[in-house]
């Protein structure tokens, strides 16, 4: 392995000082002046209903509004992977919290006030709340027209039905591979829907001025993005994308959230009709539970076939996703999952349906795991099962089915570099598996539980990265990305690449968050594949600035291009070690010849990464034949909780997670990922859970009701192992790994409840009551049958 | 109607007419321009919005403006002297205690009172004294780390 001076050090963040200090801004802290206007939204009340009148004139008479904006102006369809959305409801209103319109106003308390003063009659229509009802004959359609919208080719969704895209994976052959098997298992597991929670509410700010210029500032994981369907929703405006300008501002928390566009577009529509003056739209924290992207529920049933030694013969995988009103986003998570729901698994048959459904609840979207940690939980739980029932050790039986490098994957391709079965060796062994410790209270019951995982990026087979690098007099550097600080690390690690092709050190470059007029294009910041993607576009500009510097030392000074270098921010030579000169000599203003010339000049690079590999054209009955996934980062992570007898309690003395991520750039920012993904991993199986009436409604959108961890619900220790076995397409050998972090926190708490207490739970989450009452019936029956 | 206050901020004297149903994070951030206390809930569940008060962190977000009338006020950008950060800012930022940053300068200004009060914390001590600080990011293990390296460091130094 080469020597890194850069890569693979823990470098301090580039972004950190200005956040430590206060003086970040995030969008909300930006200044537009006395001229900003405010604007607030008129929601809809019921899941369903038919919206027959708006009337706006008992706002429009308070002093100080200025506008009062329906559907009407804006009867356009939109969406990211499909056209199913509207920028406020049109006919109907189809999840409670639903834009209807909006009042724009001079100060926020304006605003609130005259949207409580719109009238809106509704016809109130029956809703359709779970994916059952919704799949039932004769369900009421919640989109009478899907057959007709627009969508991506690797979507199939069913007109005249629920059901919004419907994704099919069948590998080898499954009926047979269940004939072979000596034993199938078959259960059903069920997930909630979550909120990602970030601290910092959505919030955005749309500028049409005078020229028509649309400038949108705004909380974002996809500036270039919502460029694009900005551009494209409000094309019949006149607007292109050369008249869009999305600036984005340091972000508060992503995790999926802010990806795509959701409010953002009531700011980029609303400010099209106050021209000149700029409207700010800022989630309250309510609003920001119910109306923007939700984690999407999932009902999972599953069938797995078996030899006795453990060997999986088939697996069969029904994923019924409650993907909400709107999927334009949502049923590429309910793809990506299907494409993958075998976990890292090597299982010759496979059967699996993924099936996006709509519903009259809050839209689904992107959540960090990308549906990863949905159909993990049920898996690894039946996993778990099968090999107790077979009498086999839980994490041979895994050993025993794991995917290595080159296996078949389920879409037909072979396994990328896999490190798998080394992190579960290291797991086990850190987790002292196999050695059963005993509480000394009685009332305590310990148990371990242990699950593989893995994920790729889900993303569009041409989704490319791009980056502008340019030196300065001092030999500093900026780079130029449009790639997205989320909080991971993002523009440290994209310094640490640069820095190490230049000989700069990271403390001397900036990278800063974009603005889709001044930075090159990136599709998006999500999918884990940016430090892949992104940086492999900044080491390409990096090396791109190499060349220029080399040739112009090598064209000026009349030296060999191959013997020269860069180290120090010197140019150096390996034929001739006392030549040394400075970068800062010439990077701007060139290298001055005897007769006064000038040679060379700015230096200024340019990388662009696209994986020209990937595919997402495929039998759309079997998914056999494109290459949609770049990537699999895989895992493994195992747990130790104490539990108490009665209440349901869980103390966690200790978490490990070993993941093969490639090379690791930077340590320290790696583990900051470790321990934050697997807290929000494992609140999300202990007691988060969006709560809805049987109306529709958000029975806890407040953070008193949904309960996200706090410094109190740390565990004693949280262990992470890094196994690097590089990325050969990866900068300096790195893969994704950002949302595996939390993808396996489900199953290793279900597990572990199951060796502790021996009751399985089979519905997310498992707080401590559902316990304590699993524990009860388990007793009941006990009796029952002496 | 309108009641002029007097208070320090950071260190400086400042006069301002308030309102009587004026917030105080909302008078900070639009009426004198400090955005370091930020808006994660507006009902105090957060800890985003929290500010020193005559040494105590409280939730600006459920505080009127008048209440600080003739108390001292210190946001994030106070914390430093001379130009360097707090021991406890310059730690957050070696130990990567913060990825977002949103909920970091309430959480270091909660830190900050919790070392004045209990210059050697145990962990339990720390994890309570941060509860009321919400981060989605970090899982709080950095977070706790540095506060009890800065302790540390601080109680070799005497
Ligand atoms: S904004 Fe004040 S506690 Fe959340
Ligand atoms: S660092 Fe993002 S919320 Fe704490």
């Amino acid at each position: 392995m080469a020597d890194h001076k850069y890569i693979g050090k823990s470098a301090v963040r580039v972004d950190g000082k200005v956040k430590i200090t206060g003086a970040a801004q995030y969008v909300d802290d930006l200044e537009f002046g006395p001229g900003l206007l405010y604007a607030a939204i008129v929601e809809s009340p019921h899941a369903y209903a038919r919206i027959k009148k708006i009337d706006p004139s008992a706002a429009l008479k308070l002093e100080g509004v200025v506008k009062v904006v329906t559907g009407k102006e804006f009867p356009y369809r939109f969406g990211l992977y499909m056209h199913d959305r509207y920028v406020f409801a049109q006919d109907h209103a189809r999840f409670v919290g639903e834009q209807v319109a909006a009042v724009i106003a001079r100060t926020p308390e304006l605003a609130k006030k005259a949207a409580k003063l719109v009238k809106v009659d509704y016809e109130v229509l029956k809703p359709v709340l779970d994916v059952e009802t919704a799949l039932r004959d004769g369900a009421p359609l919640i989109h009478p027209e899907l057959g007709k919208y627009q969508h991506v080719p690797w979507f199939f969704p069913e007109k005249d039905t629920n059901i919004a895209h419907f994704r099919k994976v069948r590998k080898g052959e499954p009926l047979k591979g269940f004939e072979d098997a000596d034993e199938v298992f078959e259960d059903t597991y069920t997930v909630p829907r979550y909120a990602h929670c970030s601290i910092e509410t959505h919030g955005a700010v749309g500028l049409f001025d005078h020229s028509r210029r649309l400038t949108v500032w705004a909380a974002s994981q996809s500036p270039h993005t919502q460029r694009h369907l900005f551009a494209e929703a409000l094309a019949p405006l006149g607007i292109t994308h050369n008249d869009v300008r999305v600036i984005a501002p340091f972000v508060g928390g992503g995790f999926g959230g802010k990806a795509g566009v959701s409010m953002e577009i009531l700011a980029a529509s609303l400010a099209t009709t106050v021209q000149g003056s700029p409207v700010k739209v800022l989630w309250s924290r309510a609003q920001e539970f119910y109306n923007t992207y939700q984690r999407q529920g999932v009902v999972a049933k599953m069938r797995l076939g078996v030899k006795k030694d453990g060997t999986i013969t088939a697996l069969e995988q029904k994923l019924y996703w409650d993907a909400g009103a709107y999927v334009e986003y949502g049923a590429n998570v309910v793809n990506a999952a299907g494409l993958s729901a075998t976990g890292p698994y090597n299982i010759p048959n496979v059967h699996i349906d993924s099936v996006c459904v709509y519903t009259n609840l809050p839209p689904g979207g992107p959540y960090r795991g990308f549906g990863y940690s949905e159909f993990l939980f049920g898996l690894e739980s039946l996993f778990n099962e099968v090999a107790k029932k077979l009498g086999l050790d839980p994490v041979e039986f895994r050993r025993k089915n794991a995917i290595r490098e080159g296996d078949i994957l389920n879409y037909g391709g072979k396994m990328n570099p896999s490190g798998l079965h080394e992190c579960i060796e290291k797991v086990a062994r850190e987790i002292d598996w196999g050695k059963k410790r005993v509480s000394s209270d009685p009332k305590k019951a310990i148990g371990k539980g242990f699950s593989l995982f893995w994920k790729a990026p889900a993303m569009p087979p041409n989704a490319a990265s791009t980056a502008f690098l340019k030196f300065n007099e001092d030999a500093s550097i900026n780079i130029l990305v449009s790639a997205m600080e989320i909080g991971q690390g993002f523009l440290t690690v994209m310094a640490q690449i640069a820095a190490e092709v230049l000989g700069v050190p990271p403390t001397k470059i900036r990278v800063e968050t974009p603005d889709t007029d001044r930075n090159p294009y990136e599709w998006q910041t999500v999918a884990s594949h940016i430090t892949w993607s992104t940086g492999n576009a900044v080491k390409n500009a990096a090396l791109d600035a190499r060349e220029q510097i080399l040739k112009t030392v090598s064209r000026a000074l009349d030296r060999k291009v191959e013997s020269l270098y860069v180290e120090d921010e010197k140019v150096k030579s390996r034929e001739d070690a006392a030549f040394a000169l400075p970068l800062r000599d010439f990077v701007i203003n060139g290298i001055m010849m005897k007769d006064g010339t000038f040679r060379g000049g700015p230096v200024v690079g340019r990388g662009m990464f696209m994986p020209e590999f990937a595919s997402a054209l495929s039998d759309p009955k079997t998914s056999q034949g494109g290459k949609p996934n770049v990537h699999y980062t895989v895992g493994a992570s195992a747990i130790e909780i104490e539990v108490d007898r009665e209440t349901g309690k869980i103390r966690i003395p200790k978490v490990v997670l070993g993941v093969d991520c490639g090379k690791v750039l930077n340590p320290e920012l790696l583990k900051g990922q470790v321990t934050g993904g697997m807290l929000q991993g494992l609140a999300t199986v202990l007691y988060e859970e969006m709560r809805f009436d049987d109306k529709g409604r958000l029975l806890n959108a407040n953070f008193t009701d949904y309960k996200i961890p706090t410094a109190m619900d740390v565990p004693d220790e949280i262990v992470p192992i890094f196994v690097e076995h590089e990325q050969p397409d990866g900068p300096f050998g790195a893969r994704g790994v950002g949302e595996h972090t939390m993808i396996p926190a489900a199953p290793i708490i279900a597990n572990a409840i199951e060796d502790a207490l021996g009751v399985r739970i089979k519905s997310m989450p498992i707080t401590a009551e559902k316990i304590a009452l699993a524990l009860k019936e388990a007793a009941a029956l006990r009796k029952e049958e002496k | 109607m309108k009641k002029t206050i007097h208070f320090t901020l950071n260190g400086q004297k400042r006069s301002i007419d308030v309102a009587p149903t004026e917030i105080l994070l909302e008078m900070l951030r639009e009426r004198l321009g400090v955005k370091s206390p930020k808006c994660g809930c507006d009902r105090g569940d957060c800890g985003t919005c929290s500010v020193l008060v005559n040494g105590r962190t409280l939730r600006s977000c459920l505080m009127l403006a008048v209440e600080i009338d003739g108390a001292a006020v210190t946001t994030i950008e106070g914390l430093g002297k001379d130009g360097e950060m707090s021991p406890l800012q310059k730690t957050f930022h070696e130990r990567n205690a913060f990825q977002c940053g949103f909920c970091a300068p309430g959480m270091i200004l909660s830190a900050t009172e919790l070392l004045a009060r209990n210059p050697e914390p145990t962990r339990d001590e720390v994890k309570e004294g941060l509860a009321g600080n919400l981060c989605r990011c970090t899982g709080y293990t950095p977070i706790i780390d540095a506060v009890l390296e800065v302790s540390r460091k601080s109680g070799e130094g005497k």
